[in-house]
């Protein structure tokens, strides 16, 4: 297909240097651990480096860090002072965005091009824009005065590793509690880059604490009789478990869990635009996004012509490298991904879709998928039902624009959907009968502080960013 | 003329607009003090299932109306509840140790309150939306929608004002409802029923329940097609393994403080936000 070859163009690794074991970072120091287990570079299997598992003694000193603190110091201080300490860590992250760029695309797998373009830029956002709430809280609708909770447990998952953090984090730190985090096993490098980066904007102690490892790391933040609020971003399954943990101990919960985005185009929709917008929609991330398009539901009449323009586009996505500038599908995250995204896409076939790729070849070391659609998919089929979390499109039709809706809907979560059509009516209709927290029309998988994201049904509980992502962090007047 | 033998009323279940018994036949005796007052029925767990199934299906319609139509059905019933004061004064006299004067001020209260929340309707997207200004080429913005079927456990005392305060914020912003009534005092609840379907409210809008509260209560909270409850009326004791229950669909469940307050009407609102391009 195309006329002129690329030339390799690898971003230098030069800017970072990874230590070749990591403690944890409890109360402003790092503390060796005693067990560890190997950060992997998933386009290469190359170990990175040692990441510490923690012991529920570890939680228990990262939580009495972070209590410790917020007695002390940070419910005390006036909350423009704490203000600029976020003002300060968003500076500092701006500075250091591209050792934090690199270092996400080798613990992550993601091309260079998202985490310079928008990972970091969003987090360093996220920080000045939380920044600049800590102060005027009074303002934001939960009450006259409203209240920090205290110490907050947040769990992030691995396909946004700093991005999640910053979700937590920022506004945590903005409404005055304090935090103990723990990174996904997978990707914990850039959470101990950022606890260097709150060293440096002299952040007191404790304020945020990392403790890396597995599962149990999680549980034990989740069960602490110490940790007043969890925030977890994460599977559905897992949300459910945190849900039934937390009803004896009447902890505050946010949960941002799993989703199967419906990405509708409609037969007067611009063509090119929404075949681009359903490529972003899926195969964005590698398509380990909770808020994915993962199903395109199209209308009949432009079905044929549209799967062959998406067919066409697949055909120029760049795989491979993801240090490499010109990446658009880097590594899947981790072997355990790359086999359930096998293993559902298996269960795909046998239920009788169809799949095509674009002629690619993989790299031979580290974990890949090649970019897949499924048509013949019906609403009954586990591949139109359940979260794949990679870089697999199901291609559903529709005929009305109520059948539209319908298939839509159908699912038990409700994250994100896509809307594609030049007929403005038709596009605020659609929004209207969607049910789902975030909706994109003629546009996909866009990120802003400002803006709230979160889902409907089982797609979690409360919202991210924006007024109302502030709520779960306060405890208003209204609030029990 | 005063040896004349009132005409005493049963008192049923409120379901998709109709007075159905319960379909077990079952019933419990209510006294006051010592003497029979009425024999409410006992909702079944599949009474329960037909009052949710109507409160899904009058759901997008009622969550479709125009807030200002909502209004002012919600106002039409506080005009039908005041027509009625003097029965929900013998009914709360009879069942809740109050005096005339006291359950007078209970009936005055939760009327009033009634008002306040239906005016309400066409203020919360207003109040409780938002304009996002992102960093891009995007009109952006925060809608409030209803959750969709809400499951309510109203508190034991005061029966009408409680249930007022817990069913008016969900039925503001457009949820339909499922209500546990006053399990100790009942009689109100269901005099409320006939208010609501004397007034405008679309039928399974509001369906109301008496029966045993610790029997209905962990069927809603499993049941897989309610989104939220309040579950403020239901005793300390049972409230976190209800939560649990609650957790295999991600019910969202809240428990007040607070009577009155916006936040019980936010609880129960979900924030959907729209992204369009900006461009010509």
């Amino acid at each position: 297909m195309s006329n002129f070859e690329y030339a390799p163009a690898p971003e230098s690794r030069a800017v970072v240097s990874i230590d070749p074991v990591y403690g944890l970072f409890i109360n402003g120091k790092f503390v060796p651990g005693k067990t560890h287990f190997p950060a992997i570079n998933p386009a290469t299997g190359e170990k990175l480096s040692k990441i510490t598992q923690a012991s529920a003694t570890d939680v228990n000193k990262a939580v009495a860090a972070a209590r410790g603190v917020y007695s002390k110091t940070w419910s005390k201080m006036p909350p423009a002072e704490r203000a600029k300490y976020l003002y300060r860590i968003a500076r500092i992250l701006q500075e250091r965005a591209r050792e934090f760029a690199v270092l996400e695309t080798l613990d992550n797998g993601k091309p260079i091009r998202e985490s310079r373009d928008i990972d970091i830029p969003l987090v360093a956002a996220h920080f000045f824009y939380h920044a600049g709430w800590a102060d005027k809280l009074q303002y934001a609708g939960f009450g006259t005065q409203p209240k920090a909770h205290g110490v907050v447990g947040a769990i992030i998952p691995w396909n946004f590793p700093l991005l999640m953090l910053a979700w937590k984090v920022a506004p945590a730190l903005a409404t005055g509690n304090t935090v103990v985090l723990k990174p996904a096993e997978t990707t914990s490098l850039t959470a101990l880059l950022f606890a260097q980066v709150c060293q440096q904007a002299e952040l007191p102690a404790g304020v945020v604490n990392i403790v890396t490892g597995d599962g149990k790391v999680g549980a034990a933040l989740v069960n602490h009789p110490d940790v007043d609020k969890i925030a977890f971003t994460g599977s559905t399954d897992v949300g459910k478990i945190i849900a039934r943990s937390v009803a004896h101990s009447g902890k505050s919960v946010t949960l941002e869990l799993g989703g199967k985005g419906a990405n509708i185009v409609f037969e007067d929709a611009a063509i090119d635009e929404a075949v681009e917008g359903i490529v972003n929609g899926i195969f964005f991330n590698q398509g380990h996004v909770c808020c994915a398009g993962s199903r395109l539901l199209v209308q009949e009449g432009i079905h044929d012509e549209l799967l062959e323009k998406l067919k066409r586009r697949m055909g120029q996505i760049r795989l491979g490298d993801p240090l490499d500038k010109n990446t658009d599908i880097g590594a899947i995250n981790s072997a355990d991904q790359l086999a359930k995204i096998k293993a559902l896409t298996d269960v795909g076939l046998r239920e009788g879709g169809e799949s095509w790729s674009p002629d690619c070849v993989l790299p031979d070391k580290g974990f890949w998928f090649a970019p897949t659609i499924f048509t013949g998919v019906t609403q009954a089929h586990r591949i139109a039902r359940e979260e794949i979390f990679g870089p697999v499109l199901s291609v559903l039709t529709f005929r009305t624009p109520q059948e539209a809706m319908e298939k839509a809907n159908n699912t038990p979560f409700g994250l994100s959907a896509g809307i594609w059509s030049e007929k403005g009516s038709r596009i605020l209709w659609a929004s209207k009968h969607l049910q789902a927290g975030v909706i994109w029309a003629n546009t996909f998988n866009k990120f802003d502080p400002t803006s709230p994201f979160g889902g409907y049904k089982e797609s979690g509980w409360g919202r991210e960013g924006g007024r109302h992502g502030l709520g779960a962090y306060l405890k208003g007047d209204d609030h029990e | 003329m005063s040896n004349r033998i009132d005409v005493k009323k049963t008192y049923k279940l409120f379901i998709n607009g109709q007075f159905p018994r319960s379909e077990s036949g079952r019933v419990y005796e209510i006294k006051s003090g010592k003497d029979f007052l009425a024999n409410p029925a006992q909702a079944s767990r599949k009474d329960l299932r037909d009052a949710v199934t109507a409160a899904r299906s009058a759901h997008t319609g009622w969550a479709n109306a125009t807030a200002y139509n909502r209004g002012q059905i919600l106002y039409r019933i506080a005009e039908m509840l005041e027509g009625r004061s003097s029965q929900f004064v013998e009914e709360i006299c009879a069942l809740e140790k109050s005096t005339s004067a006291q359950a007078k001020a209970q009936v005055s209260q939760a009327i009033d309150r009634w008002v306040w929340y239906a005016g309400w309707a066409d203020k919360i997207a207003t109040t409780f939306g938002a304009t996002n200004p992102v960093a891009g080429p995007y009109y952006n913005f925060t809608i409030p929608e209803p959750m969709g079927v809400v499951g309510i456990l109203a508190p034991e005392k005061p029966s009408l004002l409680g249930l007022v305060e817990s069913l008016a914020p969900v039925l503001v912003s457009g949820n339909t409802a499922v209500l546990v009534a006053s399990q100790s005092a009942p009689l109100t609840a269901i005099t409320f029923a006939e208010v609501l379907a004397t007034s405008d409210l679309p039928s399974g809008v509001c369906n109301i329940l008496t029966g045993i509260k610790e029997e209905l209560a962990p069927w809603m909270a499993s049941h897989m097609d309610i989104n939220a409850m309040d579950i403020s009326g239901a005793a300390k004791k049972i409230q976190p393994a209800l939560r649990e229950a609650g957790a295999d669909n991600l019910k969202r469940i809240f428990s007040f403080n607070e009577k009155v307050s916006t936040q019980r009407m936010v609880s129960f609102l979900e924030a959907k936000t729209i992204w369009h391009t900006i461009g010509i």
